[in-house]
């Protein structure tokens, strides 16, 4: 094991410990919804994406169909796709390699393998991915399992871990002025559409401020 | 049946979503101008979702409990604490808010 993959999983510790009480949350919220605690889990081991899971979880529970459900989480998970744009050209191996290793793209491995020049340590990256899937897996066994006892999540504050987390990932990329700015403006955007486009699509519109802000 | 399709279909779309980009593009030089929006792409994406994430339900823009419990989050990172202990004060003070609420 290199270096930089057992840094990346030191660095992934305290993430995977947040997004064990996310998932906590998702298991409980699964089952109380009408998932078996089975159906929990394996969606948390398939898809490990917190969003997209809460997104798909809610259209369903309200009877709103697979369909609307996938579509809902998919855009959830759309800055994926600018995420591995970004990450590409730092993949040096093969085309099926790379959509593999595109596989571990998580919110924080992602963010904290971004050297600020542009690109990307990618046995760091791969490395943090390890204990936060460990912890998202883990946190959904625990809340699928606990669901009918736990009761409405809410009641613990659980739902402000999450904003929490993107804060705490959040604060680390605002060293200079330029990335404030456009932090400022990608914010801004992105309320803005709220009430006028499906959760998700705010997220990636306010990408473009980025562009923009290369502008300046 | 429609959680098994919906955990399906979720997992394929996913899978895709993550490997486009490195599948299409991987291996090759970005021209520059395009690394500089790469470089600051992170804090326009992790912004966005924080402020959606807070102040968000659905397509409704709203303010609850959780937003004064996500503040003390906040200020205890910008101090420099520890990510586990900034979560859970955030989990804390929302629940104490509700239950005074």
């Amino acid at each position: 094991m290199n270096e930089a993959f057992r840094r990346g999983v030191r660095l992934g510790i305290p993430y995977s410990l947040a997004g064990f009480l996310i998932s906590l949350s998702f298991g409980a919220l699964a089952v109380q919804s009408g998932f078996s605690p089975l159906q929990a889990i394996v969606m948390s081991a398939v898809v490990h994406a917190g969003s997209a899971q809460f997104a798909g979880l809610s259209i369903v529970a309200a009877g709103g169909g697979a369909l609307p459900g996938i579509l809902a989480g998919g855009l959830m998970n759309a800055r994926f796709l600018a995420m591995g744009i970004a990450l590409a050209p730092s993949l040096t191996a093969g085309p099926v390699v790379r959509g593999l290793q595109g596989q571990a793209i998580v919110d924080p491995s992602w963010a904290l393998a971004n050297r600020g020049d542009g690109t990307f340590d990618r046995w760091q990256l791969f490395g943090s991915t390890v204990p936060q899937y460990v912890g998202w897996f883990s946190g959904t066994v625990v809340g699928a399992a606990a669901g009918g006892v736990i009761g409405d999540t809410d009641r613990f504050g659980l739902d402000a871990i999450f904003p929490t987390f993107f804060l705490g990932l959040l604060i680390a990329e605002l060293q200079d002025p330029r990335s404030r700015w456009v932090a400022a403006a990608g914010a801004a955007i992105a309320l803005a559409l709220v009430p006028f486009t499906p959760p998700g699509i705010p997220i990636l519109v306010a990408a473009a401020a980025a562009v923009v802000g290369l502008r300046r | 049946m429609t959680i098994w399709l919906l955990i399906g279909g979720m997992a394929l779309l996913t899978i895709a979503i993550k490997a486009a980009g490195p599948v299409l593009l991987g291996g090759r030089e970005l021209p520059s101008w395009a690394s500089g929006v790469v470089a600051l792409m992170p804090p326009v994406l992790l912004a966005a979702l924080v402020v959606t994430s807070v102040f968000s339900d659905g397509q409704r823009i709203g303010v609850d409990a959780s937003v004064v419990g996500v503040a003390a989050g906040g200020l205890l990172l910008w101090r420099g604490r520890p990510l586990v202990l900034a979560v859970i004060a955030a989990a804390a003070v929302t629940a104490l808010v509700r239950a005074l609420a």
